[in-house]
């Protein structure tokens, strides 16, 4: 709403089809109970000299907002560990403090074992062809999953006899067909980096103490107005935030109009040491300005006779 | 990046237009390229949704499936792409010329020399973009295992006689595509990102529209604004005006024009099934024709733009002239195209799953070789690609100063002149190492001596001159010419070979057994499960 309301709207949607299919495939395998669920889950990491899960208990989590039912999830998590059999959690809620402000998680199942290990299960509806599936894809699930490991961590140290496990169960379609088959993911790094992240961030509250008393972001205002507000935050826009962040093309717009180099992606910002601006740069490449005893200075302007050299000295 | 396309770059932020990054084409096109411009379904594996095919741009060939989770319809969707592909692809297999191949004779184990057929020219296939590539991949995984009911009539779910095959193709071809300047397979994307920069990202460079914006701007434009309108740009009725170009299909339009329309026909279809007499279902002909159409409608809509660019960027790319050495690798594409050809006749089962660790090890070794020639061929075909390497201290250009004579100290004294040399370029030169430069075509060497005092390079000429004790004439250079000397190689010999196939060490699975025998794999298990 704010992007539309700066006259920059990114597109973000999902297509009925991919989330009928997607809805589709998560009801299947988590029919009957999560037999099959169940089944994938002791394939992959049961240990085979312990029984087979029977009797797994799903207990009804639902309640009342968010708070509600992340507070329910806590119990169930609780008397599910105490209890020592098998449960499987259809998407209990979790809470996370982010820069300062609490979000709430919703992993699509959690399931805890016997000896107090809690597991994060992820359904996605890409598939697994040939026991291999995108590796970007499953990039992304890994960082979503390391995402409700740490939030449950947060629970289990809270909770007696609790651990939870460092490896996720993938569950994807198999092949071109319908059937479930599944992975089990090593999130360790991506735990470690968020864990990192997290603590790095900049806390709303500070941000919010910056800008001046009484800036709002009110997508009614004007959109003169919107900008200026918008522009007393600091954005670090790069090109992969395009994939991400609805209010990328307006950080890119800004970029671009400030002539920042690193619209042209992160790695360009690097070979340019302490120039950042497209102008100063090819100020500096045609010998305008720049000091001579800049390495950065002399490479570029090496760059550009060799490449004015093979155009036959038509460019710069 | 080297820093001579960053700076390609930034001028083309400040000119507003995409600018050169080569200065010939590196890439084999065909007269004739067979263009395919795919779609897929949302969040379903390999269901096609429709495709524009054909060597004609003006006369695409419009195939689509108007319910993608059918079965039926899907297959004869693939039969209809299989009617167009094929017929292509045999045009080429039987247009032949002798070449001369190495062969291990298998009686006496010595490398003779075979007379053996070679393609005359070989079919090449255009996709927009790069996820076309991996979505030709995936169509050929998903119908090579396929049984037709000739081949398995116990078969629950026969696919069309040409389908199979088609999936044996394309899977080659996708494979192809994995080997470093192939070109049968090509995505015009990489191709157009290859020969020119943008002033944007790489990342934003995948979009073809935003692409061809900064390339080929419409009048008095400048690329960024004209790149901008073809992401975002929209119709009244929130449709982009530039789609993107494929496999995958934006959710507005899934939302708003195609989810309507397949369900139109989905109703059409029942209504046509439990009609009661003939009048009725004659109502409901009429009605499910008439849906069919319109599914064809939009998609061909979504379709012809991204058709129409891929056209687009061929003839951008036709206006630069081809590269000396692309035909050479063009060749190699030849020969891949034969070696698949005498394969599907020889009745081989098609391409494994997965290659065992022997296939996989020749391969990347192969590959390997591959990227090692492209990076030196581009080089040398392309003063531009050649100042990359300057910049990067592995090529030197400049002037001879100086030329004396001297002879090797061995029974047979053979030429070994001194070259002195002088350069503007700072070539990273260890001791006594190898430069190379290209004398008609064959690469000639020589080796780094010393530096002078006064900066000039001593270089002794250490082949290339013939057998004689004194140089052929026109192998030494003369003073005042110019050279550009290389520290790599001008064509790569590839790493150690590897081992015969009885001495495969235990690590790549060990010699082949008698288990190896069986190499054909199953088919795909067929389920009623199957959303299809």
């Amino acid at each position: 709403m704010l992007a539309q309301a700066l006259g920059s709207p990114a597109a973000f949607g999902q297509s009925q089809f991919a989330f009928m299919r997607g809805n589709a495939f998560e009801a299947k395998v988590k029919a009957d109970g999560g037999a099959e669920l169940m089944r994938l889950l002791y394939g992959r990491m049961g240990d085979p000299d312990r029984p087979e899960p029977v009797d797994v208990r799903t207990p009804d989590l639902s309640a009342a907002g968010p708070e509600g039912r992340a507070a329910r999830t806590a119990l169930a998590l609780r008397e599910a560990t105490e209890s020592g059999g098998w449960t499987l959690m259809d998407h209990p809620m979790l809470a996370l403090e982010v820069a300062g402000s609490p979000a709430f998680l919703e992993p699509d199942a959690v399931v805890v074992a016997p000896d107090g290990r809690w597991t994060v299960v992820e359904i996605k509806s890409f598939p697994m062809i040939d026991a291999s599936a995108d590796a970007a894809k499953v990039g992304a699930a890994a960082r979503q999953s390391a995402v409700y490991v740490l939030a449950l961590e947060r629970v289990a140290a809270r909770t007696a006899g609790a651990s939870v496990h460092d490896r996720v169960l993938l569950v994807c379609p198999k092949d071109f067909s319908n059937l479930p088959t599944a992975s089990v993911v090593d999130v360790r790094k991506q735990l470690s980096v968020t864990r990192r992240q997290l603590t790095r961030l900049t806390r709303i509250e500070d941000i919010a103490d910056a800008l001046p008393e009484g800036t709002t972001f009110d997508p009614e205002l004007p959109r003169e107005d919107l900008t200026a507000a918008v522009a007393q935050v600091e954005a670090a826009y790069a090109p992969e935030c395009l994939a991400a962040c609805e209010l990328a093309f307006h950080c890119r717009d800004r970029s671009r109009a400030a002539g920042a180099v690193e619209a042209l992606g992160r790695s360009v910002r690097g070979e340019l040491g302490g120039l950042r601006t497209v102008d100063a740069v090819l100020a500096a490449a045609r010998g305008e300005a720049g000091d001579p005893a800049d390495p950065t200075v002399s490479a570029l302007r090496r760059a550009a006779a060799l490449r004015s050299e093979a155009l036959g000295g038509a460019a710069c | 990046m080297s820093l001579i396309s960053t700076l390609a770059r930034l001028e083309a932020v400040e000119t507003g237009r995409a600018q050169p990054s080569a200065t010939v084409r590196h890439r084999h096109l065909s007269d004739h390229p067979l263009v395919l411009v795919p779609l897929t379904t949302a969040g379903e594996a390999g269901a096609p949704l429709g495709a524009l095919v054909g060597t004609d741009r003006d006369h695409p060939r419009l195939l689509t499936v108007t319910q993608p989770r059918d079965r039926d319809l899907r297959f004869a969707f693939l039969a209809q792409l299989a009617e167009c592909v094929l017929p292509y692809i045999e045009t080429y297999a039987d247009t032949v010329e002798t070449a001369e191949r190495n062969e291990l004779d298998p009686e006496t184990g010595k490398k003779a020399k075979v007379e053996v057929e070679l393609c005359a020219d070989a079919p090449q296939l255009i996709v927009p973009s790069r996820a076309g590539i991996d979505f030709v991949r995936l169509l050929g995984r998903s119908m090579r295992f396929r049984r037709t009911a000739e081949e398995d009539p116990e078969t629950p779910y026969p696919a069309p006689p040409r389908v199979p095959l088609l999936g044996r193709w394309l899977t080659h071809y996708g494979e192809r595509a994995r080997v470093p300047g192939s070109s049968l397979l090509l995505a015009t994307t990489d191709l157009l990102n290859r020969h020119w920069a943008t002033g944007q990202s790489t990342l934003e460079d995948q979009h073809l529209g935003a692409l061809l914006a900064w390339i080929d701007p419409p009048d008095g434009e400048r690329g960024a604004g004209a790149a901008l309108r073809a992401e975002v740009d929209r119709d009244p009725k929130g449709q982009l005006s530039c789609p993107p170009a494929g496999p995958a299909t934006d959710p507005a339009f899934d939302n708003k024009l195609l989810a309507p329309a397949i369900e139109r026909h989905d109703r059409a279809r029942q209504a046509l099934a439990t009609a009661e007499d003939g009048l009725a279902a004659d109502a409901h002909l009429a009605e499910l024709a008439a849906a069919e159409r319109q599914i064809r409608t939009v998609l061909e809509a979504v379709m012809r733009p991204t058709w129409d660019a891929v056209w687009r960027g061929i003839d951008q790319l036709r206006t630069l002239p081809e590269g000396t050495r692309a035909m050479d690798r063009w060749t190699r594409d030849r020969w891949s195209f034969t070696g698949h050809r005498d394969r599907v006749r020889a009745g081989e089962p098609p391409q494994p799953r997965r290659d065992d660790a022997v296939t996989a090890a020749r391969k990347l070794a192969s590959r390997e070789t591959a990227q090692a020639q492209l990076e030196a061929q581009e080089a040398l075909d392309d003063p531009l690609v050649m100042a990359g390497r300057r910049l990067a201290g592995e090529a030197f250009a400049g002037e001879v100063v100086d030329v004396t004579m001297a002879w090797s100290e061995s029974k047979r004294p053979s030429p070994r002149p001194l070259i002195a040399f002088r350069t503007d370029d700072a070539p990273h030169l260890a001791e006594r190492a190898k430069v190379h430069r290209s004398l008609e075509g064959k690469p000639q060497s020589a080796e780094f001596v010393r530096y002078e005092d006064d900066g000039t390079l001593v270089l002794r000429l250490v082949n290339g001159m013939g057998r004689s004790k004194d140089p052929a004439p026109g192998t030494v250079p003369e003073k005042g010419d110019r050279i550009c000397w290389t520290l790599f190689e001008h064509s790569s010999r590839g790493g150690p070979e590897l081992p015969a196939q009885e001495d495969t060490p235990w690590t790549h699975g060990g010699p082949p057994g008698p288990a190896a025998e069986s190499t054909a794999e199953a088919p795909d298990p067929v389920t009623s499960e199957d959303v299809l």
